[in-house]
This record gives C-alpha cells, structure tokens and sequence, in this order.
C-alpha cells in the first residue's frame, strides 16, 4: 500500500462493469439500497461489511442467482460492457448472465464426478463433446488454477478424493474453463485454513492479469491483501468505494473507519 | 463455590442409584416389546417352513396347479407375479420419478402444490381394496383391458407411484443447494442440472424406493382379487421375449394370469391338508422374494452411495 502517489482518477479507468441505482427485496425486506459502482476492467473489487450488510446480494445479482428463489425482488441495471447488456433485464436470459460471468462459492463444491468432468462441466453443457478440444480445456483451466501438477496423473479420480484447498481450486479452474469475463467469488477462503487462505489469495492476485475480478470477503486483511478497490457496505447500503489504499489508510466515512479499525464488525 | 461436602456425595450417588432404576426398567421393557414382535414374526415364519419344507422341490417351482395337491405347483404363480411387476416398474417408475422431479424442481410453490403435496402422502395410505375398486371400474370395464396382465400390473402401479414420488422427491431433497447453484452457475439449463446431477446423484434413493414399492406389490392380494385375477390357471402367457426377431412380443399383456398371494389364498381356502402345505411353501417363496427385494435396496443403498458424500 502507497498512500503518497496520486493514483489515476477511478472514472478515467476502463470499466468492465457498472452497477446503476440497484435495489434488492427479500420480500418485505429491503435488502440494497441504491447501490452504483463501478468494476475496473481486469481489478480486484473487493466487497467488504458486517455480516447482512448485503455484500453476498450484491454479488449473487451480477449472475442473477436469485432468479432461482421465489420472492427476491430487484431493480437497477448492472450494464456488462463493452456490448452494454443489462444483466438484470427481464429479457436477458439468466443462461447467458452464467455463461459470461462464473462465480466461486464459499464453501468449495465440486459435483460427486471425476476431477476431469468437474473441470468441463461448463464446456459440456455448452454441447462441446470434441476430446481435444476438452482436454485441452481441462489443462488449461487447471493449470490456471495451479492444480495441474497436483492432479494431472489422476484426473479420472473422484473430486472428492482432494483435500479442502484443492476442492477450491478445482472450483476455481471448472469457473475459469468458460472462459469468463468477470469472475465472481463468494467468500472463497471462509471454509479453508490459513495456508491454504494463502495460496488461494495468490492465485487471485494472478488471475486478475486475464479477468475482472469480484469478491466478497469479511476478513479485512484479505480486502486489503487481494484488491484494488474496496466497497465498504453497511446495512444494505454503499458507504465508501474506492482505491483499496485510500480507504484501508484514510477513510472518508466515519462508518468505514469504525469497520476497519475493529471497533465494529 | 464451595466444594460439596462428603455427605452430599453420598446423597447425590445414591439419588442417581435411585433415578438410573427407571432407565433400567424401561430398558428391559424395551428389550421384552422387541422379543415379543420379532418372536412373533419368527415363529410364524418358521411354522410356515416347517409345514411347506417337504413341497419346496425343483418341481414346485416348475409344476402347474393341480387338482393332486403332490402335483400342484407355482409355475403360473411365480411367471404370473414377475410379468406383473414388470409392467408395474415400467409404468410406476418412469411416472413416479418423473412426478417427484416436477412437484420438487420444477413446481411453483402455491396453494395448489400444497394441495397435491398433501393428497400425495394422502395416497399411500388409502387402502389396496380400493385401488382395487377403482382399476375394476377403470381399467377392467372403462378402458376394456379385461381381467389381465396389464390391468393387474396398472392397478399395482397406481398402488405404489405415491411411495415412488414420495421416495424421488426425498432423495432429491437430500441433495445440497450448493449442487445445484454449481450447475446453474456454469450456465446449466433446469433440464441439464436435472439430467447430468438431480437424477444420477439421487439414483440410490430412487432405487431404494422402488424396490420397497415393489417388495409391497409382489404380496398384494385384495387389489388382484378385485380386478378378477384366476385362481387356477395351468398355462404360461406368450412369452415376452423370443427367439426370432423382433425378439419382444407383448401378447402376454392382455393374458389372463394369476399370482403368487392369490395361488396362497386358494390353496389355503382348500379343506384338504396337504394343499394347507403348498399353500406355506409358497407363503416361504413370496417371503424370500420380498426379503430379497429388501436386501437387494439396502445393498443398492449402500453401494451406490459410496462414492457420494455431501
């Protein structure tokens, strides 16, 4: 962190993403309020809050995963660019949201088949069912995931056959091997030790050289080690988005300093 | 606070002395109401061997009934009672399992699903004889498909789709939402989360459940009895497969036939003793094939769910 340059201006950045006037309803619950922002094309955003200030709402619309519950309610735009779609348009099948944008869990959740076909799930119910091009899918993404050296002589084997931290990897390379434009990871590291925390944190930082990168966390440091923008959201609400520098070392919201020198959280 | 003084030991020991004879009481009755009904069942089963043990030949299985008792057998019985089960799993599965998926996938949470969800538990637990009633009515003189294989394995479809779809949806119940968000996630439509992890991953639950749908048809005798199955019947229906192309025939669907419970209801209706012994050997087979069928679902069960573990 280099609180003494003068960075460029967020808005003379390329953006990938633009949340616009965004409201979510859990039934009678309002859940976000008029969320706007940005997301830097190929950056690190990291969404940060107490728990049920929204952040997993926020980041679960961008491939419209609450389409699948009853009583969820939103309104706004998030405008995918270059080609300017409305995510959240009713007229925008949720199928191709998921097929542009690919999303990590929290909890890693690989499906009960082999590694290989976790890896080209997305290529399969794409239609693709052409060997080569598969495999070369599988190396590609796992070897972005850092994963293929660790599995590459046993890629027939179950997926639950690897421990906590590849699972999430394994994860990580089935999201990358659709080759998404933004990224979207939902807590990845919650479930997973702190060395593993490590190497996850790492990967993230790699991958941001190819995709724009979205992730919610509730561990500050993390926030502070893996992105270059922060978002600090509170009670369903925007309160601070900026360069990750600027708001870990100078907040301009007396909430977002409370929140990040542990007074509350 | 102060540790308890030696004195309140001793009561607090014998306070526990005095409660723990309740626990053991209530264990023993426990243990006696076990013996009891397991007893019961054994011994029953057991008098029936006894009695059947001579008739359980290779020529019992082979013979047709006879008006001998010595000679009488379970040839149209047991031929009877597979072809109706086999056209009970075609019918039953494929629209249970189908049912189930809708009603938990696919249905809109409102007050008619409520509606279906409740009759459908409803359903398991109407009585046979009537399933029966309604087949005689329906199947027997509305459709015309007379007193025959396919109305027998029809009525006992009918019978067991709610343990089916019941079955279906809880073994898709079973499966976490992080599984299905994953599919959806990577751009899945419904039906390929579905078809590619739904229905292979609640396989042995499905599984499971058809069999003791099944195991509970095999034994169901007021139902044939209603729809008019024969009771005495000394001849096989075509067979299903043949050996000339096109191998399949389905001639034997509207044959007439009789099955395993109902060869049992009328050898024990006879006066005569030694159809009384036909009448438990048999009772010895169709209790062997539904224990089968059981193990044969707890096996499944256990292997199938080996390799999947949430």
């Amino acid at each position: 962190m280099n609180p003494s340059h003068s960075p460029i201006p967020i808005s003379a950045l390329p953006v990938k993403a633009e949340v616009r006037d965004f409201n979510f309803h859990y039934g009678a619950f309002h859940a976000l309020k008029d969320i706007t922002m940005p997301l830097c094309e190929r950056k690190v955003t990291a969404l940060i809050g107490p728990s049920g200030c929204g952040k997993s709402t926020l980041l679960r619309s961008f491939n419209r995963m609450h389409d699948l519950y009853a009583g969820n309610r939103y309104g706004g735009e998030i405008i995918l660019h270059p080609d300017q779609t409305n995510l959240l348009d009713p007229r925008v099948d949720p199928i191709e949201v998921r097929m542009r944008l690919s999303m990590v869990f929290q909890k890693p959740n690989p499906f009960p088949k082999s590694i290989y076909e976790n890896v080209i799930y997305g290529q399969r119910v794409r239609g693709v069912t052409k060997r080569s091009l598969l495999d070369d899918k599988a190396e590609e993404a796992l070897r972005a995931a850092a994963l293929w050296n660790e599995v590459k002589h046993r890629l027939h084997d179950m997926a639950f056959a690897l421990s906590g931290g590849q699972q999430q990897r394994l994860c990580i390379a089935r999201a990358l091997a659709t080759d998404p434009e933004i990224l979207l990871f939902d807590e990845p590291t919650s479930a997973l030790d702190p060395i593993v925390t490590a190497s996850i944190e790492e990967l993230i930082t790699e991958l941001k050289e190819k995709v724009t990168i979205l992730i919610v966390t509730h561990n500050m440091q993390q926030a502070a080690r893996v992105s270059d923008f922060t978002a600090y959201m509170y009670l369903g609400e925007l309160i601070e988005f900026g360069y990750t520098d600027e708001i870990f070392i100078k907040p301009r919201d007396k909430r977002t300093e409370d929140y990040i020198t542990g007074r509350f959280g | 606070m102060q540790p308890p003084a030696p004195s309140d030991v001793a009561l607090i020991r014998a306070d526990i002395t005095r409660r723990k004879r309740w626990d053991l009481l209530f264990g023993l009755l426990g243990v006696l109401a076990l013996a009891l009904g397991l007893m019961t069942i054994t011994a029953l089963f057991v008098n029936m061997l006894i009695d059947g043990w001579a008739r359980l030949t290779p020529e019992f299985f082979t013979n047709f009934p006879s008006r001998r008792a010595g000679q009488a057998g379970i040839l149209s019985a047991w031929v009877g009672s597979l072809l109706v089960m086999l056209v009970t799993a075609s019918v039953a599965v494929p629209l249970g399992v189908a049912a189930g998926i809708w009603l938990e996938e696919y249905a809109p949470k409102h007050w008619l699903t409520d509606v279906i969800e409740i009759n459908i538990n409803n359903l398991a637990g109407v009585p046979s004889i009537i399933y029966g009633l309604l087949a005689l009515g329906l199947f027997v003189y509305g459709f015309g498909l007379g007193q025959s294989i396919r109305t027998a394995g029809l009525t006992l479809a009918l019978l067991i789709l709610p343990m089916i779809i019941v079955a279906t949806r809880e073994a898709i119940r079973g499966i976490p939402q992080s599984i299905r968000e994953g599919a959806y996630a990577l751009g899945a439509t419904r039906w390929q989360m579905v078809k590619h992890h739904l229905l292979p991953y609640s396989m042995p639950g499905i599984f499971t459940g058809v069999i003791i749908g099944m195991a509970r048809a095999i034994g169901e005798t007021a139902p044939i009895i209603t729809i008019g199955a024969l009771t005495f019947i000394a001849f096989l229906p075509p067979a299903p497969v043949t050996a000339t192309p096109p191998f399949i025939n389905f001639d034997w669907l509207p044959a007439p036939f009789t099955v395993m419970p109902i060869q049992i209801f009328n050898w024990t209706s006879r006066p005569e003793a030694a159809f009384q012994q036909n009448a438990a050997a048999a009772g010895v087979i169709l209790v062997a094939m539904t224990l089968f069928m059981n193990g044969l679902a707890i096996w499944l069960r256990y292997r199938l769910r080996k390799n999947i573990k949430w």
